[in-house]
């Protein structure tokens, strides 16, 4: 029992126990680092992040229609947000814009990252990472208005129209994101390998088709799944620049909330969370396994 | 062919290929970065300049604009124009709603500060293996929807929500506090929104700390708080820089989280920008609010590109 509060009362300390001392120093020499209350607020911290997603998703299989009152388990309100037309016709179109952003976000930004990546400096460098970095840095309100108006402005002039406006919206703030897991990726890999291929007569076409592509492959893939999720995520700009029946998933969302809460945006809200958690969880896991 | 030596023949051959070879690198780099490039150029820089253009227009009768000069959009942020007499009152309403918002935005940003710093600090101190997991756990929500994270918030926030029915059974209050509809709300909404991007520069700079500094100031008898204050605070400032930063301009120009906690009542800016490409259609007027927004973020920007290059490292 001594052992376990050596040095908390003075009459230990007169003890002749010999270990007393040494765990002392030791613990001061432990606590350097730490400042008091500092992980305690790392645990809130983290608390306060999950705490209400948790509670959102619990209360998706409740059964009742209370989204506060506990009852019973339930998949109810899966069914409900399942046979919803509303909700199917939303998810379809957010798969659609989605999809096409990421299949062009990813390319072009391959491409961009190909030209700047493992060159030397030139011309007009910085003016090219500040234009494809322009959508992170705008507000995204202000990108919205400014598309809106461009896009009425195009509509008027040409009388096209259709939700190809949407997708080439969202291919524009979806580029910086497939960029960037891209570049990184390339600023990994050295130009050995492509100049060993190209020694042994590799054409520039097979030499990019068997050895660059195949390794830059684990970025490509984390480029366009984080275009994926951040065009999927996508509010504001969707709410303003698309027309009519271009109700995206996130936009039903946002009206309904505006409407009255449901535990069915509950459950259809848990749906779209678990499946940006998991591409970015795969998007993670591609990243560690490179180091 | 005999009067030039073979050597000089040589170089200007290979000068020649060396131009060659530099010149169609030139051209593959500028045919590969040119999708991207003018994707953005034209449908992310561009429309900018027709807002620049629309700010100086009148409003259309059923929202659009009308090809008239006027500088009205910017007249009316200041003045309310008489309808009758067209005399010109100091009118401070739209002022108050871009006060409001920045100071709802920095009140988010050193809330994020508080609650951020000692995060980053305790995750940078923890042993290297377990360093990953903290900074995915604290980055997965940010990848989470917005809205969905929003919601979250409105739902534990409500007067029937757990906050309030859990005060309630505690018996600590009789009747639910008021938070949802609030500036309050507001507040937790965007410090929940935008904590992750203070918590990442921070930890950038603070991964870098060098832990035998604070063990020298410990050893000259510096108290925890000396060595928080003199020691560890200065060599996290880029860090701290960059995380201010990171999370006011988007906190400034945020639309969700004003629209669901506050209730469409407590507009910010970007309600105000929303508002009039919508219900308002004062197209003019809103290009303008986007404009001066767009002047305070890029203010922001370039205060943190001069003080993080002064500082020689910036974001991680």
């Amino acid at each position: 029992m001594a052992e376990r509060t050596p040095t908390q009362t003075p009459a230990t300390v007169a003890s002749p126990d010999p270990a007393a001392p040494p765990p002392r120093r030791r613990r001061r020499m432990k606590d350097l680092r730490k400042q008091p209350g500092f992980d305690t607020m790392a645990w809130f911290c983290l608390f306060c992040l999950y705490a209400p997603i948790a509670v959102l998703v619990v209360f998706s299989f409740n059964d009742n229609r209370s989204v506060v009152r506990w009852t019973e388990f339930s998949l109810r309100w899966y069914r409900a947000a399942f046979e919803n037309d509303g909700i199917r016709h939303a998810t379809w179109i957010s798969l659609q814009v989605a999809f096409v952003a990421m299949v062009f976000a990813t390319t072009f930004a391959t491409m961009a990252a190909l030209a700047t990546t493992r060159v030397r400096a030139f011309k007009g460098q910085t003016l090219t990472y500040a234009v494809i970095n322009q959508p992170l840095m705008v507000p995204e309100i202000v990108t919205a208005v400014s598309t809106l108006a461009f896009f009425v402005l195009i509509k008027q002039v040409t009388g096209l129209n259709g939700i190809g406006f949407l997708m080439l919206a969202h291919t524009v703030f979806c580029i910086p994101f497939a960029y960037m897991p891209i570049r990184a990726r390339l600023e990994d890999m050295n130009l050995t390998l492509e100049q060993a291929a190209a020694d042994l007569y590799g054409t520039p076409f097979q030499v990019f088709r068997t050895v660059t592509l195949p390794l830059m492959a684990p970025g490509i893939v984390a480029g366009a799944m984080l275009a994926f999720v951040v065009s999927l995520d996508d509010v504001i700009i969707t709410l303003l620049v698309g027309g009519p029946g271009e109700t995206t998933l996130p936009v039903y969302i946002f009206g309904q909330i505006r409407r009255g809460i449901t535990p069915e945006i509950n459950a259809v809200s848990t749906v779209l969370l678990g499946l940006s958690a998991l591409l970015v969880s795969i998007f993670f896991l591609i990243g560690n396994k490179r180091k | 062919m005999t009067d030039v030596t073979p050597q000089t023949a040589t170089d200007a051959r290979l000068a020649e290929a060396r131009r060659q070879t530099m010149g169609a690198a030139r051209r593959r780099r500028w045919q590969l970065l040119s999708p991207a490039l003018l994707i953005i150029g034209l449908f992310g820089l561009f429309p900018l300049t027709i807002t620049l253009v629309y700010s100086f227009l009148s409003p259309g009768s059923y929202g659009g604009v009308r090809w008239e000069f006027s500088t009205d959009a910017y007249v009316q942020f200041l003045f309310d124009r008489d309808i009758f007499d067209d005399t010109l009152s100091f009118s401070a309403t739209y002022l108050n709603i871009f006060a409001r918002s920045i100071g709802l935005a920095l009140g988010a940003t050193i809330g994020s500060l508080i609650i951020g710093f000692p995060t980053a600090y305790f995750i940078a101190s923890k042993p290297a293996n377990q360093r990953n997991l903290w900074l995915f756990l604290i980055t997965l929500p940010f990848w989470v929807n917005l809205l969905i994270r929003t919601y979250a918030i409105l739902l534990i926030i409500r007067d029937e929500g757990i906050i309030n029915l859990s005060l309630i059974w505690t018996g600590l209050i009789d009747q639910p506090i008021g938070i949802l509809y609030t500036d309050t709300a507001i507040f937790i909404g965007l410090i929940y929104s935008y904590l992750p991007f203070m918590v990442l520069p921070l930890y950038a700079s603070l991964e870098k700390l060098d832990f035998r500094l604070v063990e020298a100031a410990y050893d000259l008898y510096a108290s925890r708080l000396q060595v928080l204050r003199h020691v560890i605070v200065p060599m996290a400032k880029p860090g701290i820089v960059a995380g201010c930063i990171l999370v006011f301009i988007p906190a400034l120009g945020a639309y969700i989280t004003p629209d669901l906690l506050g209730g469409g009542k407590q507009l910010m800016i970007g309600n105000l920008i929303a508002l009039q490409f919508g219900g308002s259609r004062n197209w003019p007027f809103g290009a303008a609010a986007a404009l001066i927004l767009m002047v305070v973020v890029m203010v922001s920007l370039t205060v943190y590109v001069r003080y993080s290059g002064k500082e020689g490292n910036g974001r991680g």
